[in-house]
């Protein structure tokens, strides 16, 4: 029995990754990061600013995201999400211009604590990357 | 009758016109196709959101304390109407048709004593709302600089929309856009987007349970303004492509109107021709007879 299954990425404008033989996924939750493997629990949650990694037996890929939501039903895995990028495709100068406006938005002293949170995440997460 | 030089002149700009109407057109064909495209990319993506709150929502939609995004504020005294038109006009019926169908729904409600807020998206809409009702609209919102649609813009209205539901301003939200069904036929939708109507959307009918991570009431209060977002998103990609669809078929329209009265002109221009032709000749033959 193989142990694939379905992922779907979706952004507003287009289908951003739809991939039928992935193995495993690693989703930045809200409350940690959650792998997925076949015939996991349905489940929703949401994320927070991090990377998304898909696993399948021909390499693995990377993903940006800062905001989503994810929808586990079926042997399908659906990402809705505003911004995603491929880390592949994503370069250096983009990176930077992110993590500036992170780090304006996190200065920003109107910002709630749950903003706050989210957005110290980003900057921890770009800053990884970088 | 007019003169030969001034039918001359005539025929010339009316062709002159239809060149710009035939150029329009053709831009409008090319940028319809972009336009439809993206529209059908973006639906996976609302129809997605939609069944994750409709799952969602059944098991907490009977509860006292579920999102007031979802089960509104209790009242619904104040409506605010956003109103999606294009920026720019000669397009056909596109803007009117959906100015009509707002002012339809305003009578409506000035008739049920209820009060209304105007939030107007595209400045052609603007224009003709402001007229009769200048003091209902509260904001006008227009997106000249962006090229394309995109979900940043539907971000930002959605975003006010929530600030101004939250402050309690208004109790009912409704969106007013065309909803593009082919290239000669549009429909203008309104659609309830405060408090979520989900008891007549249809449901993925699927009894599995869910895990909620973290728990369902979170989710939801993190899902519903991200769903208004994306319904405007939607709502905008749909009215961009039935803008060009419209404007499509009325630069038809005026490029086929324009070929005929080409024709007609150009018919009379002939007669008049003749005819002085004719008269010369007859003065001229006259004049020999006399002689």
């Amino acid at each position: 029995m193989s142990d694939e299954f379905k992922i779907e990425i979706v952004n507003p404008e287009k289908y951003f990754l739809s991939k039928e033989n992935v193995t495993e996924v690693v989703v930045p939750a809200f409350e940690g990061e959650m792998g997925i493997l076949k015939d996991h629990i349905s489940i929703i949650s949401f994320l927070k600013p991090g990377i998304i990694t898909v696993y399948s037996k021909s390499g693995e890929d990377k993903f940006y995201v800062e905001d989503g939501i994810v929808e586990f039903k079926n042997n399908n895995l659906s990402v809705l999400t505003s911004s995603i990028f491929n880390l592949k495709e994503l370069e250096k100068s983009k990176l930077q211009d992110l993590l500036k406006e992170a780090e304006e938005e996190s200065n920003n002293s109107e910002i709630n604590d749950q903003s706050k949170y989210l957005v110290d995440q980003k900057i921890e997460v770009l800053k990884s990357l970088n | 009758m007019a003169s030969l030089d001034d039918l001359k002149k005539r025929i010339a700009s009316v062709k002159s016109t239809q060149k710009i109407t035939k150029a329009m057109k053709m831009v409008a064909a090319a940028k319809l196709r972009k336009a439809q495209e993206s529209a059908e990319r973006g639906r996976p993506y609302s129809e997605k959101m939609n069944n994750i709150i409709l799952n969602l929502s059944e098991g907490i939609l009977d509860k006292d304390d579920a999102p007031k995004l979802l089960s509104g504020s209790g009242n619904d005294k104040i409506h605010l109407c956003v109103v999606m038109t294009s920026d720019r006009g000669l397009c056909g019926g596109f803007n009117s048709n959906i100015i009509k169908k707002a002012k339809s729904y305003f009578d409506k409600l000035s008739a049920d004593k209820k009060d209304l807020k105007i939030i107007t998206v595209g400045s052609k809409g603007n224009d003709q709302l402001k007229r009769v009702y200048g003091d209902k609209i509260i904001a006008n919102i227009s997106f000249k600089e962006s090229k394309n649609a995109n979900y940043f813009d539907a971000d930002k209205v959605g975003k006010m929309v929530i600030e101004k539901f939250e402050a309690e301003e208004f109790d009912i939200c409704v969106i007013f856009y065309n909803q593009f069904k082919n290239v000669i036929t549009q429909i203008p939708k309104a659609q309830q987007i405060i408090p979520l109507n989900v008891k007549n959307s249809e449901r993925d009918k699927s009894e599995d349970s869910y895990e909620f991570e973290p728990d369902e009431d979170e989710i939801l209060n993190n899902l519903l303004p991200k769903n208004i977002s994306t319904q405007i998103f939607k709502a905008m990609l749909e009215n961009v492509a039935s803008e060009q669809g419209s404007r499509m078929s009325a630069m038809d329209n005026a490029t086929r109107n324009a070929g005929e009265m080409v024709d007609k002109l150009t018919i009379e221009y002939n007669r008049s021709r003749q005819a002085a032709i004719t008269k010369e000749l007859i003065e001229i033959i006259s004049g020999a007879e006399s002689l």
